[in-house]
């Protein structure tokens, strides 16, 4: 069943001579249950893409569609609405309210769609339980790791059992032990949960718990993988590069941290 | 939902809102008591005349309703009393003299004010007698005598005057006592106009064939509506004489208008620097909280949210403030001696406040609009 789709959608940001299309003519679609990575090099059109995707930004061309709605039609105070009720977010930074404890950060998405009922808390406390912060739901994001912030973005994200899961860079901050354990335990509560999750990353070796890989390049898509032994293969290449820092490729200089670059050229 | 947030965010941050609260606290002391402090100069400087039991007070013409420079002599009386829709008619004269306490304290100074017994101008004893002849040594003190002095009805009070180089002492029985009548910021001594003639400085010492000359007479109408037509009147039949109602008497007291005015001043800019002040914090909070609100906005919050949130911190902290200040005010000012001119009247006290709550937020509204244009893009570290 599909929970999320992208028809044929263009961005071009300004105007005239200063028109610069960052997503071109992209279509797409996932399943629920189905966890997608998208990745590609700086510039590439990802985080783009994926605030149409989260109903942040609206196409300049083409539809998205979520839950069976166009949510490019929408005005803004319904596309807020509907953000609130069929996406869940986990982003690199600044995921959590500071002045919320671990528990009310979580608890906020329910109390946002009136589900914060016995039912609901119940709900939020075996998620927290499941990413190992039973005994830090009255802390504060400020008294917590990196590590733990992130684990309690990802509750946020699905506790409201949304239709997608959208994740922006979420292991940016983290060293590689933790980011690993993040998003592992994403991609099963995602496939455990039956939601669609997308998550941008730059590091490919977070590929290795995805379905699908998507790599853009120059705003559209260059390249799918779906063969799940290709992917780990990807993954595996990208580990010995220590995420796939390498300063040159074909003879043109890649960006810092744009290991697609660098594994593409493998 | 904005309700929840506001006060969890206010409640975890008791820190820095209690600091701006505080702050909101001084503001809020700092223009009750200049409220408290012009009406407590006004009225040291007006209350017996505010309190008269007249309707108009007659000056010299002339005399710009200086009290000091007019002079009323028994002419003008008697024809002031022809004048039909007047009630009565009574002298008034002032002066200031000095009250020698009996344990040897510093001399105090008092308004040595003459009145003609059962006429306008004379004040209404609560406790002992009215002044009964023109000429006796009963004299009424109002509640400022008796705060500094502790005097009661039959005690002897000295009045010490300086006539030309000599000092010379007199001695007076308190007949009566009324309520706070100061004028020219002094407490008040009431005398029958003959002895007040006698004592004061640089008067006649009794001579009987002068004539009896104060500085205003003081009207009583027949009927007081008829305020205007009976200035009018009065200008019109009696020699040489200028009428005022008594705001417009008070108001021309030497310096009065000038220090209120100030005052005013002083207290707009405190609030002024009050608005600014709760504006500028909110300000500063809401550009540290861009991502945070984007990130609010992004997950679903609305803008609705998001605005009704800080309005009602800003209100909040706002009237927390005000509610410290002004609890703290009324608790310092009741304990005030009634020798500092500081008076805090519920009027006062409670425009002031309601003033402060309504115009304190005003510059917190500049804050939320700012909430308002942040972009929920600001989540993914993008802006349009
Ligand atoms: N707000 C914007 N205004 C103009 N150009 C933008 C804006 N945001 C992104 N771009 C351009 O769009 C292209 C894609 O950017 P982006 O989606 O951020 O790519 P990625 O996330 O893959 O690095 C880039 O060329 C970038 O410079
Ligand atoms: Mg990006």
């Amino acid at each position: 069943m599909i929970a999320l789709e992208a028809i044929n959608v263009t961005k071009i940001y300004g105007t005239g001579a200063n028109a610069i299309t960052a997503v071109d003519d992209v279509s797409l679609s996932i399943k629920r249950g189905e966890f997608v990575g998208l990745v590609g090099p700086s510039g590439s059109g990802k985080t783009t893409m994926l605030a149409m995707l989260a109903g942040l930004l609206k196409p300049s061309r083409g539809q998205i569609v979520i839950a069976g709605k166009d949510i490019g039609r929408m005005s803004e105070g319904k596309r807020t609405k509907f953000r609130g009720r069929y996406i869940g977010f986990a982003f690199q930074a600044n995921n959590l309210v500071p002045f919320l404890t671990a528990q009310e950060n979580v608890d906020l998405l329910l109390r946002l769609n009136g589900k914060f009922n016995r039912q609901g808390r119940q709900r939020t406390l075996d998620l927290l339980e499941r990413l190992g912060l039973s005994d830090r739901l009255q802390n504060r994001p400020g008294q917590l790791s990196g590590g733990q912030q992130q684990r309690i973005a990802i509750a946020r994200a699905l506790i409201h059992e949304p239709e997608v899961v959208l994740a922006d860079e979420p292991t940016a901050s983290l060293d590689t032990e933790r980011a690993h354990q993040v998003v592992q335990t994403f991609a099963e509560l995602i496939h455990e949960q039956n939601r669609a999750g997308v998550m941008v990353t730059h590091d490919l070796r977070m590929c290795k718990y995805v379905d699908r890989v998507i790599q853009m390049m120059d705003g559209k898509i260059s390249r799918v993988i779906t063969d799940a032994r290709e992917i780990s293969r990807l993954a595996g290449a990208a580990d010995e590069l220590d995420g796939g820092y390498v300063a040159r490729t074909n003879g043109k200089p890649a960006l810092a941290g744009d290991p697609m670059v660098a594994v593409q050229g493998i | 939902m904005s309700f929840y947030l506001a006060i969890k965010e206010v409640w975890r941050n008791k820190g820095r809102f209690l600091l701006i609260a505080s702050v909101v606290a001084l503001i809020t002391t700092l223009v009750l008591f200049i409220a408290a402090l012009a009406e407590g100069l006004a009225s040291a400087n007006r209350e017996y005349i505010e309190k008269l039991n007249g309707e108009l007070l007659v000056f010299q013409e002339g005399t710009q309703l200086s009290t000091t420079a007019s002079r009323i002599g028994r002419g003008s009386i008697a024809e002031l009393r022809r004048v039909k829709g007047i009630e009565a008619v009574g002298q008034v004269g002032f002066s200031t003299l000095k009250l020698v306490p009996p344990d040897g304290g510093e001399d105090i100074n008092v308004s040595f004010i003459g009145v003609e017994p059962g006429m306008p101008g004379e004040p209404t004893v609560y406790d002992g007698q009215q002044l009964m002849r023109a000429s006796s040594n009963n004299v009424i003190v109002d509640e400022g005598v008796v705060a500094r002095l502790g005097v009661k009805v039959g005690d002897a009070i000295r009045l010490k005057v300086t006539q030309g180089t000599q000092e010379e002492f007199y001695d007076l029985t308190v007949g009566g006592l009324t309520d706070r009548r100061q004028y020219f910021f002094q407490p008040a001594v009431f005398a029958p106009i003959l002895t007040w003639d006698k004592i004061r400085p640089g008067g006649d010492a009794g001579d009987p064939s002068a004539d009896l000359v104060s500085n205003i007479a003081v009207v009583k109408l027949a009927d007081p509506a008829q305020l205007e037509t009976m200035k009018t009147a009065i200008e019109q039949n009696v020699k040489d004489v200028e009428v005022a109602d008594r705001q417009r008497a008070w108001e021309a007291i030497p310096g009065y208008a000038a220090q209120q005015s100030t005052l005013t001043t002083q207290q707009f800019f405190t609030f002024f620097i009050g608005v600014l002040v709760v504006g500028g914090f909110f300000q500063i909070q809401t550009l540290q909280k861009v991502a945070q609100i984007g990130m609010l906005k992004a997950i679903g919050l609305s803008n609705w949210t998001v605005g009704w949130t800080a309005i009602i911190q800003i209100v909040t902290v706002n009237a927390i403030g005000v509610a410290i200040g002004a609890v703290g005010t009324l608790a310092l000012t009741a304990n005030f001696p009634v020798t500092v001119p500081i008076l805090l009247t519920g009027t006062a006290a409670l425009t002031t406040v309601l003033a402060l709550l309504a115009i304190g937020p005003l510059g917190g509204i500049v804050s939320v609009f700012v909430l308002l244009r942040i972009e929920p893009l600001r989540a993914l570290g993008m802006a349009q």
